[in-house]
Protein backbone atom coordinates (compact mmCIF):
# COMPACT_ATOMS: atom_id res chain seq x y z
CA UNK A 1 0.00 0.00 0.00
CA UNK A 2 1.17 3.19 -0.93
CA UNK A 3 0.06 6.80 0.29
CA UNK A 4 -1.75 9.56 -2.07
CA UNK A 5 -2.15 12.93 -1.72
CA UNK A 6 -5.50 14.20 -3.15
CA UNK A 7 -5.57 18.12 -3.46
CA UNK A 8 -8.81 19.64 -4.03
CA UNK A 9 -9.52 22.57 -6.56
CA UNK A 10 -12.26 24.43 -6.40
CA UNK A 11 -13.06 25.93 -10.33
CA UNK A 12 -13.43 29.97 -10.67
CA UNK A 13 -12.64 30.50 -6.77
CA UNK A 14 -10.01 33.05 -8.10
CA UNK A 15 -13.09 35.21 -10.11
CA UNK A 16 -14.02 37.98 -8.36
CA UNK A 17 -17.85 37.19 -8.88
CA UNK A 18 -17.83 33.94 -7.32
CA UNK A 19 -19.39 34.78 -4.13
CA UNK A 20 -17.75 32.85 -0.65
CA UNK A 21 -19.87 29.76 0.36
CA UNK A 22 -22.38 30.66 2.87
CA UNK A 23 -22.23 29.22 6.38
CA UNK A 24 -25.73 27.67 5.49
CA UNK A 25 -23.82 26.50 1.84
CA UNK A 26 -21.00 24.99 4.23
CA UNK A 27 -23.54 23.05 6.41
CA UNK A 28 -25.24 21.69 4.09
CA UNK A 29 -21.36 20.30 2.08
CA UNK A 30 -20.53 19.21 5.87
CA UNK A 31 -22.53 16.01 4.84
CA UNK A 32 -21.46 14.35 1.57
CA UNK A 33 -17.81 15.18 3.13
CA UNK A 34 -18.12 13.40 6.26
CA UNK A 35 -20.10 10.57 4.23
CA UNK A 36 -17.05 10.25 1.86
CA UNK A 37 -14.02 10.40 4.66
CA UNK A 38 -16.45 7.96 6.68
CA UNK A 39 -16.72 5.49 3.33
CA UNK A 40 -13.04 5.94 2.68
CA UNK A 41 -12.58 5.35 6.63
CA UNK A 42 -14.51 2.52 6.88
CA UNK A 43 -12.51 0.88 3.59
CA UNK A 44 -9.54 1.60 5.90
CA UNK A 45 -8.10 3.60 3.18
CA UNK A 46 -7.81 7.11 4.95
CA UNK A 47 -4.11 8.17 6.51
CA UNK A 48 -5.48 11.55 7.22
CA UNK A 49 -8.35 13.24 6.61
CA UNK A 50 -6.40 16.93 5.68
CA UNK A 51 -7.94 20.17 6.51
CA UNK A 52 -9.51 22.82 4.11
CA UNK A 53 -7.70 26.07 3.44
CA UNK A 54 -9.17 29.68 3.33
CA UNK A 55 -9.11 31.47 0.38
CA UNK A 56 -7.25 33.54 0.81
CA UNK A 57 -3.45 33.73 0.68
CA UNK A 58 0.36 34.87 -0.01
CA UNK A 59 2.45 34.19 -2.27
CA UNK A 60 6.31 34.22 -2.15
CA UNK A 61 8.60 34.73 -4.60
CA UNK A 62 12.27 33.99 -5.81
CA UNK A 63 12.79 37.69 -5.16
CA UNK A 64 11.65 38.01 -1.90
CA UNK A 65 8.71 39.71 -3.26
CA UNK A 66 5.59 38.80 -1.33
CA UNK A 67 2.23 39.09 -3.44
CA UNK A 68 -1.51 38.21 -2.10
CA UNK A 69 -3.96 35.90 -3.55
CA UNK A 70 -5.78 35.10 -5.56
CA UNK A 71 -3.60 34.11 -8.09
CA UNK A 72 -5.05 35.53 -11.29
CA UNK A 73 -3.17 33.01 -13.13
CA UNK A 74 -4.57 30.27 -11.51
CA UNK A 75 -7.96 28.92 -12.33
CA UNK A 76 -8.28 27.00 -9.90
CA UNK A 77 -7.52 27.55 -6.34
CA UNK A 78 -6.38 25.05 -3.35
CA UNK A 79 -9.44 24.12 -1.16
CA UNK A 80 -8.09 21.54 0.70
CA UNK A 81 -6.14 17.82 0.91
CA UNK A 82 -6.39 14.37 2.09
CA UNK A 83 -4.55 11.70 2.27
CA UNK A 84 -5.50 8.31 1.58
CA UNK A 85 -3.96 4.73 1.03
CA UNK A 86 -4.37 2.74 -1.94
CA UNK A 87 -2.36 -0.55 -4.06
CA UNK A 88 -2.02 1.83 -7.18
CA UNK A 89 -2.39 5.22 -8.56
CA UNK A 90 -5.34 4.15 -10.13
CA UNK A 91 -7.05 2.32 -7.24
CA UNK A 92 -6.25 6.07 -5.42
CA UNK A 93 -7.92 8.13 -8.67
CA UNK A 94 -11.00 5.11 -8.19
CA UNK A 95 -11.62 6.18 -4.69
CA UNK A 96 -11.64 9.78 -5.44
CA UNK A 97 -14.19 9.50 -8.18
CA UNK A 98 -17.05 10.12 -5.17
CA UNK A 99 -15.29 13.27 -3.81
CA UNK A 100 -17.83 15.51 -3.36
CA UNK A 101 -15.74 18.49 -4.89
CA UNK A 102 -16.60 17.45 -8.14
CA UNK A 103 -20.42 17.29 -7.57
CA UNK A 104 -19.29 21.48 -7.76
CA UNK A 105 -17.22 21.40 -10.25
CA UNK A 106 -13.43 20.85 -8.83
CA UNK A 107 -10.91 18.78 -9.22
CA UNK A 108 -9.05 15.85 -7.48
CA UNK A 109 -5.52 15.83 -8.04
CA UNK A 110 -3.81 12.30 -7.22
CA UNK A 111 -0.15 12.30 -6.22
CA UNK A 112 1.93 9.69 -4.86
CA UNK A 113 3.60 10.74 -1.95
CA UNK A 114 7.29 9.58 -1.57
CA UNK A 115 8.67 8.65 1.49
CA UNK A 116 11.56 11.33 2.59
CA UNK A 117 14.42 8.64 3.78
CA UNK B 1 -25.63 -14.85 52.34
CA UNK B 2 -25.32 -18.81 52.66
CA UNK B 3 -21.80 -19.78 53.58
CA UNK B 4 -20.89 -21.52 50.59
CA UNK B 5 -21.72 -18.35 49.23
CA UNK B 6 -19.98 -16.02 51.00
CA UNK B 7 -16.71 -17.37 51.14
CA UNK B 8 -16.19 -16.85 46.71
CA UNK B 9 -18.07 -13.66 47.31
CA UNK B 10 -15.91 -12.57 49.86
CA UNK B 11 -12.93 -14.06 47.47
CA UNK B 12 -14.00 -12.23 45.16
CA UNK B 13 -14.44 -8.70 46.50
CA UNK B 14 -11.73 -9.15 49.17
CA UNK B 15 -9.00 -11.18 47.58
CA UNK B 16 -7.71 -8.44 45.20
CA UNK B 17 -7.64 -6.01 47.99
CA UNK B 18 -5.23 -7.73 50.28
CA UNK B 19 -2.85 -8.61 47.59
CA UNK B 20 -3.19 -4.93 46.74
CA UNK B 21 -2.11 -3.35 49.66
CA UNK B 22 0.69 -6.20 50.16
CA UNK B 23 2.18 -5.63 46.94
CA UNK B 24 2.37 -2.04 47.29
CA UNK B 25 3.95 -2.93 50.18
CA UNK B 26 6.94 -5.48 49.62
CA UNK B 27 6.72 -4.94 45.41
CA UNK B 28 6.19 -7.14 42.78
CA UNK B 29 9.39 -8.96 43.81
CA UNK B 30 7.26 -10.56 46.29
CA UNK B 31 3.94 -11.17 44.47
CA UNK B 32 4.08 -14.92 44.97
CA UNK B 33 4.26 -14.47 48.57
CA UNK B 34 1.60 -11.85 48.72
CA UNK B 35 -0.66 -14.50 46.57
CA UNK B 36 0.34 -17.34 48.78
CA UNK B 37 -0.63 -15.50 51.88
CA UNK B 38 -4.62 -14.32 51.19
CA UNK B 39 -4.95 -18.07 49.29
CA UNK B 40 -3.93 -19.26 52.60
CA UNK B 41 -5.89 -17.44 54.89
CA UNK B 42 -8.98 -18.10 52.65
CA UNK B 43 -8.14 -21.49 52.98
CA UNK B 44 -8.12 -21.17 56.39
CA UNK B 45 -11.48 -19.69 56.23
CA UNK B 46 -13.23 -22.02 54.55
CA UNK B 47 -11.95 -24.34 57.33
CA UNK B 48 -12.41 -22.80 60.34
CA UNK B 49 -15.97 -21.10 59.28
CA UNK B 50 -17.43 -24.60 58.22
CA UNK B 51 -16.32 -25.80 61.58
CA UNK B 52 -16.74 -23.03 63.93
CA UNK B 53 -19.46 -21.08 62.30
CA UNK B 54 -19.21 -17.60 60.37
CA UNK B 55 -16.87 -15.16 62.72
CA UNK B 56 -19.04 -11.96 63.64
CA UNK B 57 -17.42 -9.60 60.98
CA UNK B 58 -16.03 -12.07 58.16
CA UNK B 59 -14.08 -9.50 56.28
CA UNK B 60 -12.49 -7.94 59.20
CA UNK B 61 -11.63 -11.59 59.82
CA UNK B 62 -9.88 -12.16 56.90
CA UNK B 63 -8.07 -8.86 57.39
CA UNK B 64 -6.79 -9.77 60.65
CA UNK B 65 -5.33 -13.44 59.47
CA UNK B 66 -4.09 -12.12 56.54
CA UNK B 67 -2.07 -9.72 58.72
CA UNK B 68 -0.82 -12.33 61.24
CA UNK B 69 0.20 -14.08 57.94
CA UNK B 70 2.37 -11.27 56.58
CA UNK B 71 4.09 -10.29 59.57
CA UNK B 72 4.33 -14.39 59.82
CA UNK B 73 5.95 -14.53 56.56
CA UNK B 74 8.40 -11.75 57.23
CA UNK B 75 9.91 -13.11 60.31
CA UNK B 76 10.39 -16.18 58.54
CA UNK B 77 11.77 -13.99 55.17
CA UNK B 78 14.35 -12.25 57.79
CA UNK B 79 15.91 -15.46 58.64
CA UNK B 80 16.03 -16.56 55.00
CA UNK B 81 17.69 -12.81 53.98
CA UNK B 82 19.79 -12.31 56.79
CA UNK B 83 21.47 -15.75 55.71
CA UNK B 84 20.97 -15.42 52.02
CA UNK B 85 21.39 -12.08 51.38
CA UNK B 86 24.94 -12.05 52.67
CA UNK B 87 25.81 -14.73 49.53
CA UNK B 88 24.22 -12.96 47.17
CA UNK B 89 24.60 -9.65 46.65
CA UNK B 90 22.09 -8.72 44.33
CA UNK B 91 19.90 -10.37 46.34
CA UNK B 92 16.50 -7.73 46.56
CA UNK B 93 15.70 -6.72 51.06
CA UNK B 94 12.41 -6.41 51.48
CA UNK B 95 11.50 -2.58 50.92
CA UNK B 96 9.49 -2.33 54.22
CA UNK B 97 11.75 -2.88 57.74
CA UNK B 98 9.58 -5.63 58.86
CA UNK B 99 10.35 -4.46 62.54
CA UNK B 100 7.93 -1.71 62.17
CA UNK B 101 5.60 -2.85 58.92
CA UNK B 102 2.23 -1.47 59.42
CA UNK B 103 -0.22 -3.71 57.03
CA UNK B 104 -2.83 -0.98 56.51
CA UNK B 105 -6.17 -2.21 55.35
CA UNK B 106 -8.43 0.81 55.63
CA UNK B 107 -10.47 1.58 53.15
CA UNK B 108 -8.62 4.84 51.43
CA UNK B 109 -5.33 2.67 51.59
CA UNK B 110 -7.50 -0.75 49.91
CA UNK B 111 -8.58 1.80 47.09
CA UNK B 112 -5.33 3.59 46.61
CA UNK B 113 -3.03 0.47 46.72
CA UNK B 114 -5.84 -1.06 43.99
CA UNK B 115 -5.30 2.31 41.50
CA UNK B 116 -1.67 2.15 41.84
CA UNK B 117 -2.07 -1.49 40.78
CA UNK B 118 -3.88 -1.01 38.11
CA UNK B 119 -1.42 1.68 36.67
CA UNK B 120 1.55 -0.69 37.43
CA UNK B 121 -0.12 -4.09 35.73
CA UNK B 122 -0.64 -1.46 32.35
CA UNK B 123 3.23 -0.40 32.32
CA UNK B 124 4.23 0.14 28.59
CA UNK B 125 6.81 -2.19 28.94
CA UNK B 126 4.23 -5.31 30.08
CA UNK B 127 2.62 -7.16 26.66
CA UNK B 128 -1.68 -5.87 26.20
CA UNK B 129 -2.37 -9.28 26.18
CA UNK B 130 -0.52 -9.94 29.43
CA UNK B 131 -2.30 -7.10 30.98
CA UNK B 132 -5.81 -8.31 30.55
CA UNK B 133 -5.09 -11.38 32.19
CA UNK B 134 -2.99 -10.16 34.89
CA UNK B 135 -6.15 -7.46 35.73
CA UNK B 136 -8.31 -10.00 35.66
CA UNK B 137 -6.43 -12.31 37.86
CA UNK B 138 -4.71 -9.33 40.52
CA UNK B 139 -7.34 -6.72 40.19
CA UNK B 140 -10.31 -8.43 39.83
CA UNK B 141 -9.36 -12.12 41.49
CA UNK B 142 -10.13 -14.31 38.81
CA UNK B 143 -8.56 -17.86 39.14
CA UNK B 144 -6.72 -19.63 35.86
CA UNK B 145 -10.13 -21.49 34.83
CA UNK B 146 -12.37 -18.30 35.00
CA UNK B 147 -9.91 -16.80 32.91
CA UNK B 148 -9.24 -19.56 30.46
CA UNK B 149 -13.57 -19.89 30.05
CA UNK B 150 -13.72 -16.41 29.60
CA UNK B 151 -10.88 -16.80 27.07
CA UNK B 152 -11.79 -19.73 25.44
CA UNK B 153 -8.41 -20.96 26.50
CA UNK B 154 -7.16 -24.47 28.32
CA UNK B 155 -6.52 -24.00 32.27
CA UNK B 156 -2.98 -25.03 31.56
CA UNK B 157 -2.08 -21.99 28.99
CA UNK B 158 -3.99 -19.33 30.96
CA UNK B 159 -1.81 -20.55 34.09
CA UNK B 160 1.39 -20.50 32.34
CA UNK B 161 0.63 -17.08 30.66
CA UNK B 162 -0.27 -15.44 33.85
CA UNK B 163 3.17 -16.99 35.17
CA UNK B 164 5.52 -15.38 32.47
CA UNK B 165 3.23 -12.31 32.89
CA UNK B 166 4.00 -12.20 36.50
CA UNK B 167 7.77 -12.92 36.01
CA UNK B 168 7.69 -9.90 33.58
CA UNK B 169 6.19 -7.82 36.19
CA UNK B 170 9.21 -8.60 38.82
CA UNK B 171 11.79 -8.70 35.65
CA UNK B 172 11.16 -5.05 34.75
CA UNK B 173 11.00 -4.17 38.76
CA UNK B 174 7.56 -1.80 38.12
CA UNK B 175 7.07 0.36 40.90
CA UNK B 176 3.17 0.02 42.12
CA UNK B 177 2.71 3.47 41.74
CA UNK B 178 1.13 6.43 40.24
CA UNK B 179 3.01 8.10 37.22
CA UNK B 180 3.61 12.14 37.39
CA UNK B 181 0.73 14.46 36.75
CA UNK B 182 2.39 14.65 33.04
CA UNK B 183 2.56 11.16 32.36
CA UNK B 184 -1.12 9.86 34.00
CA UNK B 185 -2.82 11.20 30.24
CA UNK B 186 -0.83 8.97 27.78
CA UNK B 187 -0.76 5.98 30.48
CA UNK B 188 -4.28 6.21 31.20
CA UNK B 189 -4.65 5.09 27.70
CA UNK B 190 -3.48 1.82 28.08
CA UNK B 191 -5.58 1.69 31.72
CA UNK B 192 -8.51 2.33 29.62
CA UNK B 193 -8.05 -0.08 26.83
CA UNK B 194 -7.24 -2.59 29.43
CA UNK B 195 -10.47 -1.92 31.01
CA UNK B 196 -12.75 -1.92 27.88
CA UNK B 197 -11.18 -5.37 26.88
CA UNK B 198 -11.78 -6.89 29.92
CA UNK B 199 -15.71 -5.31 29.77
CA UNK B 200 -15.76 -6.62 25.85
CA UNK B 201 -14.77 -9.99 26.92
CA UNK B 202 -17.76 -10.29 29.29
CA UNK B 203 -20.61 -8.60 27.11
CA UNK B 204 -19.33 -10.11 23.71
CA UNK B 205 -17.69 -13.07 25.06
CA UNK B 206 -19.00 -16.18 23.80
CA UNK B 207 -18.11 -17.91 27.35
CA UNK B 208 -21.37 -19.78 27.74
CA UNK B 209 -20.89 -18.96 31.15
CA UNK B 210 -23.63 -15.92 31.84
CA UNK B 211 -23.04 -14.82 35.53
CA UNK B 212 -18.85 -14.63 34.78
CA UNK B 213 -19.69 -12.60 31.89
CA UNK B 214 -22.00 -10.16 33.98
CA UNK B 215 -18.98 -9.88 36.81
CA UNK B 216 -16.52 -9.59 34.03
CA UNK B 217 -18.51 -6.15 32.92
CA UNK B 218 -19.07 -5.32 36.40
CA UNK B 219 -15.60 -5.59 37.16
CA UNK B 220 -14.31 -3.36 34.00
CA UNK B 221 -17.21 -0.70 35.76
CA UNK B 222 -15.88 -0.93 39.05
CA UNK B 223 -12.03 -0.25 37.80
CA UNK B 224 -13.29 2.65 35.92
CA UNK B 225 -15.17 3.71 39.15
CA UNK B 226 -12.03 4.24 41.00
CA UNK B 227 -10.39 5.93 38.47
CA UNK B 228 -12.89 8.65 37.92
CA UNK B 229 -13.28 8.79 41.58
CA UNK B 230 -9.71 9.87 41.93
CA UNK B 231 -8.56 13.38 41.23
CA UNK B 232 -5.49 12.79 39.50
CA UNK B 233 -6.83 10.43 37.50
CA UNK B 234 -10.48 11.75 36.79
CA UNK B 235 -9.94 12.61 33.26
CA UNK B 236 -12.74 13.32 30.40
CA UNK B 237 -11.62 9.88 28.84
CA UNK B 238 -12.24 7.20 31.88
CA UNK B 239 -15.52 8.72 32.39
CA UNK B 240 -16.55 8.94 28.68
CA UNK B 241 -15.74 4.95 28.89
CA UNK B 242 -18.14 4.82 32.14
CA UNK B 243 -20.68 6.25 30.46
CA UNK B 244 -20.13 3.93 27.54
CA UNK B 245 -20.27 1.10 29.71
CA UNK B 246 -23.27 2.04 31.65
CA UNK B 247 -24.84 2.51 28.13
CA UNK B 248 -24.43 -1.43 26.99
CA UNK B 249 -24.96 -3.01 30.84
CA UNK B 250 -28.30 -1.49 30.78
CA UNK B 251 -29.42 -3.93 27.90
CA UNK B 252 -27.13 -6.68 29.60
CA UNK B 253 -30.69 -8.71 30.49
CA UNK B 254 -32.39 -7.35 27.89
CA UNK B 255 -30.07 -8.98 25.44
CA UNK B 256 -30.56 -12.61 26.51
CA UNK B 257 -33.87 -14.96 26.65
CA UNK B 258 -34.63 -17.58 28.72
CA UNK B 259 -32.39 -19.84 27.49
CA UNK B 260 -29.40 -17.57 27.17
CA UNK B 261 -29.98 -16.67 23.40
CA UNK B 262 -28.70 -13.70 22.41
CA UNK B 263 -32.22 -11.28 21.34
CA UNK B 264 -30.83 -8.67 18.97
CA UNK B 265 -31.61 -5.30 19.36
CA UNK B 266 -34.93 -4.14 17.03
CA UNK B 267 -36.43 -7.41 18.84
CA UNK B 268 -35.18 -6.27 22.42
CA UNK B 269 -37.87 -4.86 25.12
CA UNK B 270 -37.31 -1.90 25.39
CA UNK B 271 -39.44 -1.65 29.24
CA UNK B 272 -36.36 -4.18 30.43
CA UNK B 273 -33.68 -1.91 29.62
CA UNK B 274 -31.97 -0.32 33.04
CA UNK B 275 -33.58 3.07 33.18
CA UNK B 276 -30.99 3.74 36.32
CA UNK B 277 -27.98 2.48 34.31
CA UNK B 278 -29.31 4.63 31.38
CA UNK B 279 -29.00 7.80 33.75
CA UNK B 280 -25.67 6.92 34.84
CA UNK B 281 -24.90 6.83 30.98
CA UNK B 282 -25.62 10.28 30.87
CA UNK B 283 -24.13 11.90 33.55
CA UNK B 284 -21.01 10.29 32.85
CA UNK B 285 -21.49 11.43 29.16
CA UNK B 286 -21.81 14.88 30.59
CA UNK B 287 -18.95 14.78 32.47
CA UNK B 288 -16.65 13.48 30.00
CA UNK B 289 -17.53 16.69 27.63
CA UNK B 290 -15.68 19.48 30.11
CA UNK B 291 -12.90 18.66 28.47
CA UNK B 292 -11.34 19.34 25.02
CA UNK B 293 -9.98 15.93 23.79
CA UNK B 294 -12.48 14.31 22.19
CA UNK B 295 -11.51 10.10 22.42
CA UNK B 296 -12.95 7.15 21.16
CA UNK B 297 -14.75 6.60 23.92
CA UNK B 298 -16.43 9.93 23.78
CA UNK B 299 -17.74 8.52 20.23
CA UNK B 300 -18.82 5.84 21.42
CA UNK B 301 -20.62 6.68 24.32
CA UNK B 302 -22.37 8.90 21.92
CA UNK B 303 -23.31 6.69 19.66
CA UNK B 304 -24.28 4.16 22.74
CA UNK B 305 -26.42 6.95 24.04
CA UNK B 306 -28.67 6.85 20.37
CA UNK B 307 -29.22 3.17 21.06
CA UNK B 308 -30.65 3.89 24.24
CA UNK B 309 -33.54 5.88 21.91
CA UNK B 310 -35.60 2.79 21.02
CA UNK B 311 -37.47 4.61 18.36
CA UNK B 312 -36.49 5.03 14.57
CA UNK B 313 -36.11 8.79 13.70
CA UNK B 314 -34.25 10.21 10.78
CA UNK B 315 -32.01 12.17 13.25
CA UNK B 316 -31.08 9.22 15.29
CA UNK B 317 -29.12 7.49 12.41
CA UNK B 318 -28.08 10.47 10.74
CA UNK B 319 -25.94 11.17 14.39
CA UNK B 320 -25.36 7.55 14.39
CA UNK B 321 -23.85 7.65 11.10
CA UNK B 322 -21.93 10.81 11.30
CA UNK B 323 -20.34 9.63 14.79
CA UNK B 324 -19.14 6.57 13.48
CA UNK B 325 -17.63 8.43 9.84
CA UNK B 326 -15.64 10.37 13.19
CA UNK B 327 -14.91 7.12 14.69
CA UNK B 328 -13.38 5.50 11.87
CA UNK B 329 -11.38 8.41 11.09
CA UNK B 330 -9.81 8.24 14.56
CA UNK B 331 -9.31 4.53 14.52
CA UNK B 332 -10.11 1.95 12.13
CA UNK B 333 -11.81 -1.55 12.92
CA UNK B 334 -14.06 -3.90 10.79
CA UNK B 335 -16.70 -3.70 13.38
CA UNK B 336 -17.00 -0.06 13.14
CA UNK B 337 -17.04 -0.07 9.59
CA UNK B 338 -19.64 -2.38 9.54
CA UNK B 339 -21.66 -0.52 11.77
CA UNK B 340 -21.30 2.55 9.83
CA UNK B 341 -23.07 0.77 6.89
CA UNK B 342 -25.68 -0.48 8.85
CA UNK B 343 -26.23 3.47 10.10
CA UNK B 344 -26.21 4.69 6.65
CA UNK B 345 -28.96 2.22 5.21
CA UNK B 346 -31.16 3.48 8.15
CA UNK B 347 -30.16 7.11 7.07
CA UNK B 348 -29.83 7.29 3.15
CA UNK B 349 -31.20 4.23 2.38
CA UNK B 350 -30.06 0.44 1.80
CA UNK B 351 -29.06 1.02 -2.17
CA UNK B 352 -26.69 3.45 -0.93
CA UNK B 353 -25.69 1.46 1.96
CA UNK B 354 -24.96 -1.77 -0.10
CA UNK B 355 -22.97 -0.10 -2.63
CA UNK B 356 -20.69 0.82 0.24
CA UNK B 357 -20.78 -2.27 1.65
CA UNK B 358 -19.74 -3.92 -1.25
CA UNK B 359 -16.31 -1.89 -0.94
CA UNK B 360 -15.57 -3.23 2.35
CA UNK B 361 -13.45 -6.06 1.60
CA UNK B 362 -14.33 -8.30 4.76
CA UNK B 363 -15.57 -11.64 2.90
CA UNK B 364 -14.18 -13.44 5.52
CA UNK B 365 -16.49 -11.91 8.25
CA UNK B 366 -19.63 -13.52 9.10
CA UNK B 367 -21.31 -10.49 10.03
CA UNK B 368 -20.22 -8.93 6.54
CA UNK B 369 -22.35 -11.15 4.76
CA UNK B 370 -25.13 -11.10 7.27
CA UNK B 371 -25.19 -7.18 7.11
CA UNK B 372 -25.47 -7.55 3.26
CA UNK B 373 -27.78 -10.19 3.68
CA UNK B 374 -29.77 -7.81 5.68
CA UNK B 375 -29.48 -4.93 2.98
CA UNK B 376 -30.75 -6.97 0.18
CA UNK B 377 -33.97 -8.64 1.49
CA UNK B 378 -36.57 -7.28 -0.02
CA UNK B 379 -34.79 -5.71 -2.75
CA UNK B 380 -32.95 -8.82 -4.04
CA UNK B 381 -33.72 -12.22 -2.09
CA UNK B 382 -31.92 -14.84 -4.23
CA UNK B 383 -29.47 -12.44 -3.12
CA UNK B 384 -29.73 -12.01 0.35
CA UNK B 385 -29.98 -15.72 0.70
CA UNK B 386 -26.56 -16.05 -0.85
CA UNK B 387 -25.01 -14.20 1.57
CA UNK B 388 -26.89 -15.55 4.70
CA UNK B 389 -25.49 -19.32 3.12
CA UNK B 390 -21.73 -17.58 3.11
CA UNK B 391 -21.97 -15.90 6.58
CA UNK B 392 -22.79 -19.51 8.24
CA UNK B 393 -19.79 -21.58 7.54
CA UNK B 394 -17.55 -18.03 9.16
CA UNK B 395 -19.88 -17.78 12.01
CA UNK B 396 -17.45 -19.10 15.06
CA UNK B 397 -20.01 -19.15 17.62
CA UNK B 398 -23.30 -21.86 18.30
CA UNK B 399 -25.23 -18.35 19.21
CA UNK B 400 -24.25 -16.62 15.71
CA UNK B 401 -25.25 -19.80 14.08
CA UNK B 402 -28.56 -20.07 15.69
CA UNK B 403 -29.01 -15.88 14.59
CA UNK B 404 -28.02 -16.33 11.13
CA UNK B 405 -30.12 -20.17 10.73
CA UNK B 406 -32.98 -17.91 11.71
CA UNK B 407 -33.00 -15.54 9.34
CA UNK B 408 -32.37 -17.69 6.37
CA UNK B 409 -35.25 -19.45 7.61
CA UNK B 410 -37.54 -16.43 8.04
CA UNK B 411 -36.39 -15.17 4.17
CA UNK B 412 -37.55 -18.33 3.00
CA UNK B 413 -41.13 -17.95 4.71
CA UNK B 414 -40.77 -15.00 2.98
CA UNK B 415 -40.01 -15.94 -0.38
CA UNK B 416 -42.46 -18.98 -0.18
CA UNK B 417 -45.49 -16.25 0.53
CA UNK B 418 -44.24 -14.52 -2.79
Amino acid sequence: MKEFLLVFRRAGAGDEQQQPLSPEQIQAMMKPWQDWMGSLAAQNKLVDAGNRLEHDGKVVNPNAMVTNGPYVEIKEVIGGYTIIRANSLDEAAELSKDCPILSIGGTVEVRAIVPMD
Amino acid sequence: MEQQELIPHLFRTEYRKIIAVLCKLFGFQHLRAAEDIVSETFLLASETWGLKGLPQNPTAWLYTVSKNKTLDYLKHNKIFNEKVAVELSTSNPPQADHHEVEIDLSGKNLDDSQLKMMFAICHPSIPKEAQIGLSLNILCGFGAEEIADAFLSTREATYKRLARAKEKLRIENIQIELPDATEIDSRLDTVLTTIYLLFSEGYYSTSQNTVLRKDLCVEAMRLNLMLVENEQTNLPQASALLSLMCFHTSRFEARMDQQGDLIIYEEQDESSWNRELIAKGIHYLNQASQGTKISKYHIEAAIAYWHTQKTDTHEKWESILQLYNKLLQLEYSPMAALNRTYALAKADGKEIAIVEAEKLQLSDNHLYHSLLAHLYTDLDNKKALEHLEKALPLAKTTADRKIIAGNKERLLEKQNLQ
